[in-house]
């Protein structure tokens, strides 16, 4: 018998959802004044969880170690939010939502879940409007919507390239306002260290208060985590500094499975790294690839003449171009799912013909789109007869400035290079993290009373996500699913009263924390923390990144476990305990990513096939037109990995099967 | 919540700034205006006879009292928001954004405002006392004469020449300044009152100090 | 490497809200010219914690000149010598080589300093728990589209809503006002038929609690417009002048 029970309803898969959801037991409104429940981070799915939570009468505190709900890393989101509403009349209906989401994770999802993930995809939109989100309009004042990651409808709404910031900020309002109304406490600037569990069940958590250095004590009838993803596990990446895994391994130590940990998205469209001072990498929106054709030099000669400044991009003449995504892949194109479009990148790169000097850049170029596809056509609106090349180029600069304008400003921003004249530079980084602490139907964890929301679960974009996902998914978690599954649990709570903090499992726990920060400090080592993250990103990103093998991964836990004993002998964490001390903040967060590293290998290392954003160089296909293309193993690898937590560097799998009762599954060929 | 930030809050206060700084901006284009007339050049008679009927009209007299009240208005509240934005920031930057982000006269208002002040005790000890003490005795007070003694002095003229300097830049600031506190600001309208605004600011200190120097010169007899 | 700056930094160090502060040099040397402003100060950084001294803090966390964390004042201007980008998106092409950078936290008595360059915005938080919402419960929404809004509307609205709450008005302003941190909000309320319904009731609370928490008052010089990363207009400030002053005089109560 399996430890883990996904408590899945039974019956048809598009009624599975409301004739569940009006079965779950109710809390009644009296009850619920009596009911606390902590939410732990304040991006999409905390703070749409807080405040829909605290409109239905629970008592709600809310955590996150920025100084304000509002700074969550959803935030920097920029293309849009999926929602199956069909404004367009192109067909689009939840079905096909389900259907895209399911085949674009690469049947390593649940179908229930994502199901009604489609189904309230809607309501989102919905409530979003309602409180006075300003998406895009049409002139006739409706909503508009535009297409995304290769589906072949429009039904991504978006605020131009501020999708993530206008929804967060729409959650942060609904936030602030139960704040006003009394019924949120909001904690920020603290960060939560401990899960705290009485007879199994989590009641509670320690949180240190970032400005004061005081571990705190609070107690919850259930415990909510809403903290994102964990890519900065690769030190690099499209994540915010302080977007870190430590309360989800604090979970995870405390019985929460972590589900699925090697999934990692790799975004195809960043900046490059320009140096060793690099400390993040910066995401070009997805819709560039629309406009944009990628490419390298076919001969070497001239990927050296370009490292060297002897030529530049311009120069190449038109016939010596490998736009390789338009090779391999005809149908598609440039516009191929983001793992494929990124391995591609790596495959050219490692074949030497990356074109900046770290050999690690492709071009994205807008030249013969913005001359020949808008140029032209602007040409002909405008009646000019044989225009000239000049000419052409101005008048599409303007067509892909009105496009794409705050991208191109950004671009240069950062590099210092006029987009609109010489082709971007980019190379992909780890932009999110499908895998996450494993959850049920009810998105509870293994422990009782403790939930995972948002990108923190594994729950339903399976090994690789679609574009305008990630934001649908964390607002259906905090808006429109835990509102109602939570009751299933805390029905059952209504007897449970307010366990006071001075229990001694609040003593154990607080006393837990407080030694390893002291464990810091007498460490007094020689290497900063920075110096040891940047150590576990490489060996991350060099063997279980964009490509993984056997020896690869062997070798990268062999070098995480050395590097922990290294860390824990050597870091030097300067300033206090009791003060504002951002250096002790990172060491406990790049203490628990050396862990979740060791497991992310363990968990790729045990996944033999290759499968959306993992992909396994013994398991790719040979020979045939498919040749090189990522293999899938239905056979033996069908099921989500459920990793347990048992002893340092120890961890136990449990397998979930998944079932396909409606997806007929196939291979993704974008031949 | 009481009716009270129609009076108290600080955008309330902002708008007794705004409409009472207007309020003096129209005296100053009545002011100009009767000023002018002394390039009539006929030995002041057109200008002596409309000094007659503005300190003689009872309904200039009641504007008056309003005037003087608007002016001690504008100043009290400024006095008030001053010394409340100053609280606002405690500790001062080491070094202080400049003119990088906005205009000098922009953020002078206070002292400009305060010269402009220190002119008028100057302005009406040298006209509004003596033509009140005429009045009051029920003489005639020749202005124009009075205009003519008090230039012929550089001092007053170099006195005079700062007030009205101050004068336009006060002007230069608070024209539009007025208009954007009232919530007038609109993509069509504003660059015309902006463009109102600096030549207001330009031609009615420049007619100003004209007047001065014109009969310093003895180019006005 | 060629082209990499040697700089001398005078940064404010302040241990924390109690104690006095004071402005420190540091030399710091072969700066990238690539790097941001933030990653020179990773630099700095890394070089006081191996000579045993402590580091700088700082806010900062997207670093993608979004979520309104980073908030340096530099050389007297916020976010630095740049129009319209955050300190995180500063690069340090923008100074030379031999530059003297003076570093300072925002200066603001509603801003109080934390610890060194990090001071506490949550006075903003609490202006938005006064009203800077929609009162709408989940699950009370319409259908999105049974409520067209005309383009125009929509879009000021959202350039204004695009105000990301990093306190560079407050911090540039000489009053140290928080006037067009309120008036984005008031305005991306104001300009959609759903915020109608408690329009009055929350322009009065905001600009109360604005006041409370000891933001100076508008002189309208202008310095907001030009420092806001976001590049949130004036326009902005005049619809909150507007706004109030016909809801404080039409309110009833």
């Amino acid at each position: 018998m399996s430890k883990i029970d996904s408590k899945i309803p039974d019956g048809v898969l598009d009624q599975k959802w409301s004739k569940f959801k009006s079965s779950i037991p109710l809390v009644n409104p009296a009850n619920k004044r009596s009911l606390e429940i902590i939410v732990v981070g304040s991006g999409l799915a905390g703070s749409s969880a807080a405040a829909t939570l605290a409109e239905m009468g629970y008592k709600v505190k809310v955590f996150c170690f920025q100084d304000s709900p509002r700074r969550a890393h959803s935030i920097a989101a920029q293309g849009g939010i999926n929602a199956a509403k069909n404004y367009q009349n192109d067909g689009d209906s939840v079905h096909r939502l389900f259907y895209d989401t399911i085949k674009g994770g690469d049947y390593r999802a649940r179908e229930a879940n994502v199901h009604r993930l489609a189904e309230v995809s809607g309501s989102i939109i919905d409530q979003c409007v309602a409180q006075g989100v300003p998406l895009a309009r049409e002139y006739g004042g409706m909503l508009s919507n535009r297409s995304f990651g290769g589906t072949q409808v429009q039904r991504t709404f978006y605020a131009a390239g501020q999708t993530g910031q206008q929804l967060l900020l729409g959650a942060y309002s609904g936030l602030q306002r139960q704040v006003g109304l009394g019924t949120v406490e909001m904690f920020s600037r603290h960060e939560m260290l401990e899960v705290v569990t009485i007879d199994g069940k989590a009641r509670g958590i320690i949180a240190r208060n970032l400005i004061t250095g005081k571990l705190e004590r609070h107690f919850g009838h259930a415990v909510l985590l809403c903290t994102g993803g964990y890519g900065n596990v690769f030190y690099l990446s499209t994540n915010a500094m302080g977007s870190n895994v430590t309360a989800a391994w604090k979970a995870h130590k405390k019985g929460a499975f972590f589900g699925n940990p090697c999934y990692t998205q790799i975004h195809p469209t960043c900046i490059p790294v320009s140096g060793d001072h690099q400390s993040k990498l910066t995401l070009m929106s997805e819709s560039l690839r629309n406009d944009g054709r990628i490419w390298v030099p076919k001969k070497m000669e001239d990927v050296t003449a370009i490292r060297e400044g002897k030529k530049k991009a311009v120069d190449i003449a038109e016939d010596d171009r490998d736009y390789y995504l338009e090779r391999r892949y005809p149908a598609f194109g440039n516009l191929v799912p983001r793992d494929v479009a990124s391995r591609a990148a790596k495959e050219r790169c490692d074949a030497g013909f990356g074109i900046n000097k770290t050999g690690e850049a492709v071009y994205l170029d807008f030249a013969s789109n913005m001359k020949y596809k808008y140029g032209k056509q602007e040409a002909l609106v405008k009646g000019i007869q044989n225009p000239t090349e000049e000419q052409l180029h101005a008048l599409g600069k303007e067509v892909v400035k009105e496009k794409y304008g705050n991208l191109f400003d950004m671009y240069k921003q950062i590099t210092g290079e006029d987009p609109y004249e010489m082709p971007m530079m980019i190379y992909p980084a780890v932009h999110y993290t499908m895998g996450g602490i494993w959850v049920d139907y009810n998105l509870m964890t293994t422990v009782p009373g403790l939930y995972a929301l948002g990108e923190a679960n594994f729950s339903d974009h399976g090994a690789n996500r679609l574009g305008a996902s990630a934001l649908m998914q964390g607002l259906a978690d905090g808006y429109f699913v835990i509102p109602y599954t939570i009751g299933a649990y805390l029905s059952n709570e209504i007897r449970t009263k307010a366990i006071p903090t001075s229990h001694e499992a609040f003593d154990v726990a607080e006393k837990e924390v407080q030694q390893r920060i002291d464990k810091f400090f007498a460490i007094k080592g020689t290497k900063s923390v920075d110096f040891f993250h940047k150590k576990l990103g490489k060996i991350m990103w060099d063997k279980c990144g964009m490509a993984r093998n056997d020896a690869g991964l062997k070798k990268a836990i062999e070098d995480i476990r050395q590097l922990q004993k290294d860390f824990w002998n050597d870091v030097r964490v300067p300033g206090e305990a009791n003060e504002f001390n951002p250096e002790l903040e990172k060491a406990g967060r790049v203490a628990d990513f050396i862990e979740l590293g060791e497991l992310m290998c363990i968990d790729a290392l045990n996944r033999v096939e290759s499968c959306g954003g993992h992909f396994r160089e013994e398991s790719a296909e040979v020979g045939g037109d498919q040749d090189g293309e990522a293999k899938r193993n239905d056979n033996d690898f069908m099921y989500v990995a459920a990793w347990e937590y048992k002893a340092p560097n120890t961890f136990e799998l449990h397998k979930e099967e998944l079932k396909y009762e409606v997806i007929k599954i196939s291979q993704r060929s974008y031949k | 919540m009481s009716n009270s930030e129609l009076f108290t809050s600080s955008i309330a206060k902002k708008y007794v700034m705004a409409l009472t700084g207007l309020f003096l901006i129209s005296f100053l284009v009545i002011h100009c205006t009767i000023n002018a007339l002394i390039f009539v050049n006929d030995s002041g008679e057109t200008f002596n006879a409309a000094a007659h009927f503005m300190s003689h009209n009872i309904v200039v007299r009641i504007l008056e009292v309003g005037l003087f009240f608007g002016l001690v208005l504008h100043m009290v509240q400024s006095l008030i928001l001053t010394v409340a934005n100053k609280k606002a920031r405690p500790v001062q930057y080491a070094v202080v954004p400049g003119n990088s982000s906005s205009k000098w006269y922009s953020r002078s208002m206070g002292i400009l405002g305060s010269l402009l002040l220190l002119f008028l005790v100057v302005h009406m000890a040298n006209f509004w006392v003596p033509t009140k003490q005429a009045v009051f005795a029920g003489e005639e007070h020749n202005t124009f004469e009075a205009m003519k003694v008090v230039f012929a002095e550089w001092y007053f003229v170099l006195i005079y020449m700062v007030g009205v300097g101050s004068l336009a830049y006060h002007l230069m600031h608070g024209f539009q300044s007025a208009f954007q506190t009232l919530g007038i600001n609109h993509k069509k309208y504003t660059p015309m009152i902006k463009a109102i605004g600096f030549w207001f600011s330009i031609l009615v200190p420049a007619i100003f100090a004209a007047m001065p120097i014109a009969m310093h010169l003895g180019l006005i007899k | 490497m060629s082209g990499n700056m040697n700089l001398t930094l005078k940064v404010w160090r302040q241990k924390n809200a109690e104690k006095k502060g004071e402005l420190v040099t540091y030399p710091v040397s072969n700066i990238s010219p690539d790097m941001s402003f933030l990653e020179m100060f990773d630099v700095l950084n890394e070089q006081l914690i191996t000579e045993n001294k402590e580091p700088v803090a700082f806010d900062h966390d997207c670093r993608e000149g979004i979520c309104g964390m980073c908030s340096m004042h530099i050389n007297g201007r916020a976010h630095g010598p740049k129009d319209a980008v955050t300190t995180c998106q500063l690069h340090m092409r923008s100074f030379s080589d031999g530059d003297t950078i003076v570093v300072e936290p925002w200066r603001a008595a509603a801003f109080p300093v934390i610890k060194d360059l990090v001071v506490d915005r949550s006075a903003f938080d609490r202006i938005i728990s006064k009203g800077g919402y929609i009162s709408v419960n989940t699950g009370n929404a319409q259908d999105a589209n049974n409520l067209p809004i005309p383009k125009i509307d929509a879009d000021k609205s959202f350039e204004a809503a695009a105000c990301i709450g990093c306190g560079a008005c407050v911090a540039t302003c000489k009053n140290g006002s928080a006037m067009l941190f309120v008036s984005a909000k008031v305005s991306q309320l104001a300009l959609l038929p759903q915020g109608q319904a408690e329009a009055k009731q929350r322009v009065i609370s905001m600009v109360n609690q604005m006041d409370e928490e000891g933001f100076g008052s508008c002189t309208n010089t202008g310095a907001c417009e030009v420092e806001c990363p976001k590049g949130i207009s004036l326009e902005n400030i005049a619809r909150l002048n507007r706004e109030f002053t016909l809801a404080s005089i039409l309110e009833e109560k």
